[in-house]
Order: C-alpha cells, then structure tokens, then sequence
C-alpha cells in the first residue's frame, strides 16, 4: 500500500511538470500580454515593466527561474495585475473562502445524497422514492449558473433573507447561497447513484442470505449493504471535486465570494501568468492528491482490491 | 452529471466474456431496451428534439438574427410568446426570435455534443486498442501518459486555449472533445487486453495481418457495445461543458447560439420580467440531456443486464 | 476657468472656500452616515502612480487628495493647494500649499509631491501611467520616463515645505485639471520606503484624503473610514465608505434592490426606462464623458474598400443611431455625429451635415455611395467587426450588422476577450473596430489628440490640417473654433463612424444626497456625501 501511494505520488511530479510547462507555453503564445492596453504603453515603460517581472528572458529561462522559485522559495513570484498583492497573498485571501464553502457542498453533496439515495432503495417504489428520484433527475441537469441567479432571486430580491454576495468567515449567512449553488446537483447525482447501487446490493445473494438467517434489517443494511453499495459513489467522488473546482468559477461571479475559481478566469483573461501559474499549480496539486485520496478509501473499503 | 465508471466497467467486462461472445448481445439487448420505459421515453424525446432542431425553421416566421423593431427596446412589455406576431417563444432582449434561435441553438448544442463525443470516441478508442494491443513498454508509457493528464483540471485548459486560440467552434469541438477520450482510452485498453489472447486475434495475427488492421478489423468492433454507451452517455456532458463555456462568454460568435449561451443570457435577466428568455431554451437543453442520458443508461442495461 | 487663467497672468487666485457636504436647510441627518458604492472589478491597486482604472481612482480619490480637487460641476477648486501663481509665460506654475496632514499625523509637504510625481515618471517604478506626467507637459517628462535622465531633473522643485514649483515644457491650458488625477497624487516617502510593495495593504496605508483605508477584501469589499487628521474632517459627513465588487450588472442591481448597495452607476442597458418608472427619485441618467464609435481601418494593413471615403460615409450613414440609443441602450446615451462628447467643458458643437438628415434620407445616400462605389447585390461589401467581450459591445454589433445588412453590406461578426482585442487593435490587425475613450480631463483636446499623426488612432487616420490646428489649439485664447473645425475635418474624412456619446444611469438611494451629478467626469468625493433621515 504504502509502495503505491509513494508511486502514485511520484507520478505526481512529471504532471504538475507537464502542467507548468503547458500552461506556460500557452500563455507565451497567447496575443496580448499582461501590459498591452488600450492606450500603448510607452516603449519605455513597456521594457521598464518587462524588466521589472523578468519578461524579456529567453523563454526556458522564464520557465527555470518561475520553477527555481517555487521550489526553493516557495515564491510564486508578483501579480502582474495586483501589483499590491504577490501571489502567494492572493492565494492566501482566496484559497480559504473557496476551500471553505468547497468542503461545505462536497460534504453536504454526499451526505444528503446518500442519505436520500439509502433511503430510496429501502422504500423502493414508495412515493419517497418518486420523489428522490423526481428530485435528483430534474436537478443534475440544472446547471449552477441557473440555481444561482434562481437563489438570489429568491432569497435575497424577494425574501430578503440572504445577503446576495459577498464573504464572511465569520457569518454563516454568505455561506448558503454559495454552498447550496454548488452543491445541489452533485447532490442528485449521488443520490441516483446510491439508490440504484444500494438496490444491486440489495438484491444480492449474500444480503438475501443474511436475511434468511434473521438478522434485523436495519443491521442488514448498516453491517452489509451499505459498505460495498458505497464502492460506485467513492469512485464518482474525484470526478464530483474536479468539477466543483470548476463550479467556483461561477459560484465567485454570482455571488463575489473572492475565491480562486474567479482569480483564475480573471489571471487568464487579463494575462496575469503569474497568479494563472500559481492558481492552475494549485488545483493541480488539489486534483492529484484528492484522486489519490479517493483512491486509498476505495481500496480500504473494498477488501478484493489489492495494490 | 457524470458516467459512472463503475458500471461502465462492469458493462466493459460482461462484454468480453466468453458466454457472450458467442451468440450476439444485441439481439437480447433490443428486447431488454425496448422494455425500459425511461428508455422508450428518452428515445420519443431525442426525436422530438432533433425533428424540432430539423425542421423547426420551416416555421419560424422571423430568422435568427433579425430584429424586430416594433418590439425591440420593450421587450418586457412587447416580446412575449405571441402566436400573432410570429415571436412563439417570445424575443430576446434585442428583439431577436427566440423560437428560430432556439431552434439554431439546439442545432448546434446537438452538434457540438455529438461532435465532442465523437472525437473523445475515435480517439480513445483508437489510443486505448492501441496501447493494450502493444502492450509491454509502449502501454506502460501511453496509460502513465493518461493518468498524468486525468490530473490536469482540463476544464482550466479549456479555458486557456479558448482565451489563447480565439474563439471558434473548431477550438470548442477540438477542446471538448480532448478532454473526455481519456475515461474512454482505459476501458477500451482493458478490454483488448482480455480479447488479445482469444484464438481468433491469434488465428489472424498468425496469418499475418498488419497490427494496424487486427485492431480496427478484430478489436474495434468487439468493442461496439461499451462505445455505444459510453458515446451517447458522453453527449450529455459535452452540451453541458458547452453551456458553462458559453456561460464564461468564450462560446460561440454571434449571431449564432447554442443552448448553453441562450440560458446563460435567459438566466441574467431572470428579474426583468422576460422568463421566457430563460424557460423555452432551458426546456429544450433539460429534455436533449434526459434523452441522451436516459437512452445511454437505458443502453447500458440492455447491454449488461443485472439479475434483480 | 480656462479663459480666466488665460488672460490673468501673474495673479494669486484667491482661496476659495473649502468646498465639502452641506446639507440643506431643513434637511436632518441620517443615523447611520454609512455609504456602499459598487464597483464591477476587484480593486487592482490603491497606488495613486501605479494604478491605471477608474474603479481604482474611484477609491484612491477618498484615499489622498491632490492639488486641486472638484467641485459638484467639475470645476477644479483648491485642494491641498490653497493658491497658485501663474508665470508670464504660462510656463512656471507656483503652488501654495495649505496646512494639512497625512493620517499619521506628518506634514503634508512639498516634497511629498515631488517625490510622487518623480515616483511616477522614473522607470524603476514602470507605471503603466508614466505617460500621464508627459501629458502633463512637465519639464523633462519625456526624457525621465524613457531613462535618458534622472527623475531628479523632472520640472518640479519643492522650494519650501509648503511651496511646490512647476515647469513646463509648453503652455498647457489643461494643466490644472490634470492635477487631481491619481498619477498626480502626494504619496508618503517614509511609509513607502518602509513596507515597499506592501504599503498599500490596511494598517500600512497611510493617505492624505478623507478617509483611511480600514480593510479591503479582494474582490469581495473594501472599506474606508474617516480620517480625523484631514484638514475639514469637522465637515466631513459620510463616516464609512464601503466598495462592493460585483461583476455582474444585473446581479448588483439586485443588490441594490435589496439594499446592499446604496450607489449603483451602471444600470444594464435596456432597464433604465423601467426603473424610471418605477423608482423616479433613484433612476437618475447622467452625461459621462466617454464617446463610442466604429473605427475604420485605413492603415496598409486595412482592406481596400474603406480607402474609399464613399464606402465610409456609406457605413457610417447607415447605422441607425437612434436605434442604438433609445432602444438597445436606453440609459440616457445621445447619438453620436462627432467624437468629442457633447458635454465637454468649453465644447461648441460643430456643424455635422448628417446629423441634420432624417434616418431614411442617410440610408438612402448610403446606398447611393455604395453603389457609385462598385458595390452591389453582385459585389457585395464584405467587413468584419471586431468587438470585445460584453454585453452591450455584443448588442450594438449586433444591430449594426442588420443595419449594414439593409445596405448590402455582409458583416462578420468578431467577438474577442480584451487582451486579444486590445493586440488586435494596436497591431492595425482588424477592418471594423468598435471603440471608445473616455475623457482624461475635461477638455476636448483629450478626445481629439487620439486621431492625431501619433496619437493612439488604431485606424490610422492622418491629417496635417487637423495635427496643426490641435498644436494650435493649445496656445490659442479660444480653442473652442480649432476644435470645431477639427471634428468637421475628423468627421468629413469619416476617419470613424461616432456611434454615441455616454451617459451613466444611475441608481442612487432616495437619502444619499449630495452625488456631484453635474461633474461629467464621474469623479466624486464622499466627503460631500450625506444621508438624511427619512
């Protein structure tokens, strides 16, 4: 186990290698740089500014002294847009708010999602069921973008009752909107899928074999269904962050929450390598550590599976 | 949204085992398929939408770009479905025809899901019978290759390249379709992997057919069935990727639309008192993902069917 | 106030009173004297010499205070200048400076302001705003800004702590209203000098205006309170000043409508109307000194057709104004037959022949030049557009492209993120542009210089006539006449086709008083601010 997850980990570098090199090049050869404006700069200013960030490097040598910098310093270099704010800065202001209501919609995601997906299957083809089902259908297709402005509408234009945008650490009430648009169709995903894996299971001969012994049916379900129904939706989970990651990006427009997922779109399209670089490294790392998370709880629940 | 792997896997498997291979699956799968109500219900819905995509511009009575003065500046008060002014599903805040611009964005919307998905199909098909027909060195390296960029946050890449490249509904097809082959490459590769060593890949390769040809002669269509699924299952996810691109304002150049960008701009004027900008596009994207996600799944049980 | 410092040479101009919020008569303050003003973008930089937005400067403006200020029309008045004296030759300005501190207590010097403007124009510091001190006809500008001398030669001497000289390369009529641009504001050496690039973070930031920074959230929120050193804090009202990023207009209306936002100054196009209706005392339009128009490309790089004068006047003729303005904006915008907005200080409208036309009559000579042009059902005219990413850009592109239609033209539309529209534009890649500028000062002269020889022009255009009598224009007692005469030149050459001059439509809460809605720049102070009890 131990040897596969150091494997595993080492696979890691040459991707985030890959990544660096990617996304550097891209960006290189993207028309427009960070100082192109409406009104040109002066010639130089520009070579000023070029200095400055090191721009008028050879290309690999941009490339070398960025990773030199990251790797001995831990120094993701200054924004080219911010120029108050070093990356590291920017990621430390914007990492927790989206780590915050990120962890908050994957947790409530899974929990209400297998929670109503168990409660599905056991009441199979009761109105309780219709009505997960009815639920989880219509809201996987939905797209956040949607139930965003759907929400605010709501809960702040006619109700009043949520701020419509903004961040607090210390106010759950900015927390709702964003938790909620990000959560709810990951949520009916998983509740299809917990349904209809907890039904395979518990059609199962070694369920029907409890059963016949007498064992009592909530123990049935908490002892023996429930651990391998669980494998299809720990396999969906790496899939579900990956895309919530995304979904930030939307969550940060409609609702100003100042996370990541806004100060990459915005590093993008204003050319700010620098903080593109360190946001892309980031949730890079993210994915790949998260996978291998996922993948270490599949094999600790599913007994057959043997690195 | 999303495949589940898991089953797909377990389709993958049941696909390639020997009692199946025997006799066709397909002949017992059709029975299954049209027996599964949510199926038959999928499938109505896929032709509803295609023949409104086909043939709904026989009657639209404005195009797709063409303003409508008289409604043009009180859309709110003006622009709602009528049946006399020819706007059925209303106008959208230009005054522009909502109904044949539906109608044009579930065009493309369809196109550029079955596009995507087309592209992630041939290519991981193609890298995934290839790598498990080589097998040794070669498939060490391709499959570390696709783990390294299963980790890649793709959608990211996207972005860049569209924010890079410009624009274009090559770069989106291209750019979509890149990033889901991936899933595809490893199932194809395990099931080649368990077909290589059945005597007719071996009668052939002994005979002397070209490595090239046992695959797409031998290999590929033993694998129809999983690529069948996996293919109308990815559709779906394509028009979604589209519909958030769109949404980032990096879709597609005016005066065209898809789905995606008509929701998104249906979505911005939810307060304004013009839901319909909103509601018919949002109808027509909710039923094209129904359709392909309850046919794929639909598929997928045929195919691979669960003693219950 | 041009004229005046014009014909006036050698004179004190008199300390005007201080100018800051008075309420009415009659009028009761509000409790709570808090203000939440939106802004679309996170804030890039609270610098005065490094910043470069309007969003920025809307903030900085409460932040520091340079030597002149504005008042609610617009019209400079003294800020932490008290007077100033003007040389013979217009060529040395004198500035007097009051008796103020930053919000740590030290002297506001003249030094202070040396050292900014130097700050803004040495190289080491590459602003993206150095230009602004060579707009500004400083002595040596140009020369410090592209390192050929030491910014200790750039014209501004501090003769005393409280006396601050200016030299001048040329007489500047404009001179003084540059001087409460951000660029232009004192900044603190020792803070500076302290923290370096992190000076500008809550708790470092150490300013002379109004109000003090007191956090400032990224892209979510940044607050400042009032700052009880600045000199007319006794009269300073507002006592919390919030700026609320929201990047998206509608959802910022909506904010605002749930009363988290108490000043929102971009209503989305198509609203306006409603919300006037509907809400009368808090839908105020405003003009705003910003023009848009289509550029064409006529530079080698451009396509042949719009060489042709007949083919722009053609396009040009064609677009639907009114259209544009009453039915896709409808925020209070006015059609455009020139360049320069309408609302400029000392601006006299010229004589445009085509403004005077009916709609049909100019589609009419449009089509007429097209078709002496060689163009037909059989040789269609075929152009793209290039517009960059928003939702009103998209709008009147799109619209244009029908009314170009109309005339037979076959327009492609080309929809660009703004880095690649910007390269685009500068590098003469494009045929149709859409483009728009807004006033640096409240002048015509900002509007005009684009399209001069080596102005910012990216179509190209050139015109000797036009440069002289801009050069001119500067030293002339009237330059209202040059000005017009070069819109009439600008205009009959069809270098671009004026599409609208800018208006703001704003949203303000029924208690805010005291929004400078006169001054056409869009700049205002929440010091002159106030909330009244309802």
């Amino acid at each position: 186990m131990l040897a596969y997850v150091l494997r595993r980990l080492a696979v890691a570098i040459p991707t985030l290698l890959l990544l660096i090199v990617i996304s550097y090049i891209l960006m290189h050869f993207a028309p427009g740089g960070p100082f192109s404006k409406d009104r040109e700069v002066p010639a130089a200013v520009l070579a000023n500014l070029n200095a400055k960030y090191g721009l008028d490097d050879p290309l690999w040598k941009q490339i070398w002294d960025y990773l030199y910098g990251i790797v001995v310093h831990f120094d993701f270099g200054p924004s080219f847009v911010y120029p108050d704010l070093t990356v590291n800065q920017l990621i430390a202001k914007g990492f927790p708010v989206t780590l915050t209501y990120g962890i908050l919609s994957f947790l409530l995601a899974v929990l209400v999602g297998v929670i109503l997906g168990v409660t599905a299957a056991i009441w199979h083809n009761s109105w309780l069921d219709y009505l997960a089902v009815g639920i989880s259908i219509g809201a996987q297709v939905l797209p956040n973008f949607v139930m965003a402005p759907i929400l605010l509408l709501i809960f702040t234009l006619w109700y009043r009752l949520l701020p419509g945008g903004g961040w607090s650490f210390s106010d759950p009430t900015f927390w709702i909107m964003p938790v909620i648009a990000l959560a709810t169709s990951y949520m009916a995903s998983i509740t299809r899928i917990t349904r209809s894996s907890m039904l395979e299971v518990l059609g199962s001969n070694h369920i029907r074999t409890a059963r016949a012994k007498g064992m009592p049916e909530r123990r049935v379900i908490l002892r023996h269904a429930l651990k391998p129904a669980m494998l299809p939706v720990i396999s969906y989970l790496g899939p579900v962050f990956v895309s919530m990651i995304t979904g930030s990006v939307v969550i940060d427009m409609f609702f100003s929450t100042g996370g990541i997922g806004k100060s990459f779109v915005d590093s993008a399209l204003n050319r700010d390598y620098a903080v593109m670089m360190g946001v892309t490294i980031l949730l890079g790392t993210l994915t790949i550590l998260f996978n291998l998370l996922v993948d270490i709880l599949y094999v600790w629940i599913d007994p057959k599976i043997r690195y | 949204m999303m495949i589940e792997q898991a089953k797909m896997q377990s389709l993958a498997d049941r696909m390639v085992r020997d009692d199946v291979k025997g006799r066709s699956p397909w002949a017992d799968a059709r029975k299954r398929f049209f027996r599964n109500k949510a199926a038959i219900v999928g499938l109505l819905l896929l032709v509803l939408v295609v023949l409104f995509a086909l043939l709904g511009e026989f009657f639209a009575v404005w195009s797709n770009e063409e303003l409508d003065f008289a409604v043009m500046g009180q859309v709110a008060q003006m622009g709602a479905p009528s049946i006399e002014n020819g706007h059925y599903f209303g106008t959208d805040d230009l005054g522009r025809d909502l109904f044949s611009r539906t109608v044009q964005g579930t065009q493309i919307s369809l196109m550029v899901g079955v596009v995507g998905a087309a592209i992630a199909m041939i290519v991981g098909t193609l890298y995934g019978a290839a790598a498990g027909f080589i097998g040794g060195r070669v498939d060490q390296f391709m499959m570390r290759l696709v783990d390294i960029l299963m980790s890649i946050p793709y959608m990211f890449v996207l972005i860049l390249m569209l924010v890079m490249f410009g624009r274009s509904i090559g770069m989106l097809f291209l750019g979509i379709g890149m990033i889901s082959w991936l899933e595809m490459s490893r199932i194809v590769r395990g099931q080649t992997l368990s077909l290589k060593n059945r005597e007719f890949i071996e009668a052939a390769r002994a005979t002397g057919v070209p490595g090239w040809k046992i695959i797409t002669r031998h290999i590929v269509p033993n694998l129809l069935g999983v690529v069948a699924v996996y293919a109308t299952l990815l559709v779906p996810l394509m028009i979604l990727t589209e519909s958030f691109i769109s949404f980032l304002g990096l879709g597609i150049q005016e005066p065209l639309t898809s789905l995606g960008a008509l929701i998104s701009e249906g979505a911005d004027t939810i307060t304004y008192g013009t839901i319909w900008q909103l509601a018919f596009p949002l109808f027509f994207f909710v039923i094209t993902l129904f359709a392909f996600f309850f046919i794929g799944d639909g598929l997928r049980d045929a195919l691979d069917p669960k003693d219950r | 106030m041009t004229k005046f410092f014009a014909t006036t040479a050698l004179v004190t101009v008199l300390s005007l009173p201080v100018y800051a919020a008075q309420p009415a008569e009659g009028e009761k303050l509000a409790e709570d004297q808090s203000l939440s003003f939106w802004i679309l973008d996170a804030i890039k930089t609270l610098d005065p010499q490094l910043t470069e937005s309007r969003t920025d400067s809307d903030m900085i403006r409460q932040l520091f205070e340079g030597l002149m200020t504005q008042d609610d029309t617009g019209a400079m008045v003294p800020g932490m200048a008290e007077s100033h004296d003007i040389s013979d030759d217009k060529l040395t300005y004198t500035f007097h400076l009051r008796d103020a501190k930053w919000s740590n207590g030290d002297p506001v010097t003249a030094g202070d302001f040396v050292y900014a403007w130097r700050r803004a124009a040495d190289p080491e510091t590459a602003s993206e705003y150095a230009w602004f001190v060579e707009l500004m006809n400083l002595e040596n500008a140009t020369a410090v800004v592209k390192g050929e001398a030491s910014p200790e030669e750039l014209g501004v001497t501090a003769i005393d702590d409280k006396t601050l000289e200016v030299k001048l390369s040329k007489p500047t009529p404009y001179f003084l209203k540059t001087l409460d641009h951000a660029t232009t504001y004192p900044v603190p050496q020792k803070v500076i000098e302290e923290h370096g690039q992190q000076w500008t973070q809550p708790g470092n930031l150490v300013g002379n205006g109004a109000y003090v920074l007191k956090s400032h959230d990224l892209g979510v929120k940044a607050t400042a309170v009032k700052n009880d050193q600045y000199y007319d804090a006794e009269n300073t009202i507002i006592d919390e000043v919030n700026f609320i990023t929201v990047n998206d207009q509608n959802i910022a209306l909506t904010r605002y409508q749930a009363g988290e936002i108490d000043w929102f100054n971009l209503i989305p196009a198509g609203q306006y109307p409603k919300l006037k209706e509907e809400f009368p005392d808090e839908a105020i339009s405003v003009p705003w000194a910003c023009s848009y128009g289509y550029v064409f490309n006529l530079s080698e790089k451009g396509p042949e057709a719009l060489k042709d004068l007949r083919v722009r006047q053609a396009l040009s003729y064609a677009i639907d104004r009114d259209i544009i303005v009453d039915k896709v904006l409808q925020g209070g915008q006015k059609p455009a037959y020139y360049w320069t907005h309408w609302a400029m200080e000392g601006f006299e409208e010229p004589e445009i022949e085509m403004a005077n036309w009916t709609q049909p009559e100019r589609m009419e000579k449009a089509r007429e030049l097209l078709t002496e042009a060689g163009y037909g059902p059989d040789n269609p005219l075929k152009l793209k557009l290039m517009y960059n990413t928003s939702e009103d850009h998209k709008k009147i592109a799109i619209a244009v492209q029908q009314f170009w239609k109309a005339i037979g033209v076959e327009l492609t539309l080309e929809n660009y993120e703004w880095k690649v529209f910007v390269d685009k534009g500068n590098n003469q890649d494009f045929e149709v542009q859409r483009y728009a500028w807004c006033a640096d000062y409240n002048e015509a002269s900002t509007f005009l210089d684009w399209f001069r020889t080596d102005g910012d022009n990216n179509g190209m255009w050139s015109n000797e006539e036009y440069d002289q009598l801009l050069a001119d224009a500067a030293t002339e007692e009237n330059p209202a006449e040059n000005y017009k005469k070069m819109e009439q030149l600008l205009i009959g050459d069809m270098a671009l086709a004026p599409v609208y001059h800018y208006a703001q439509p704003n949203m303000i809460k029924p208690d805010l008083r005291g929004v400078p809605l006169d001054n056409v720049m869009g700049d205002w102070y929440a010091k002159e601010l106030y909330r009244v009890a309802e």
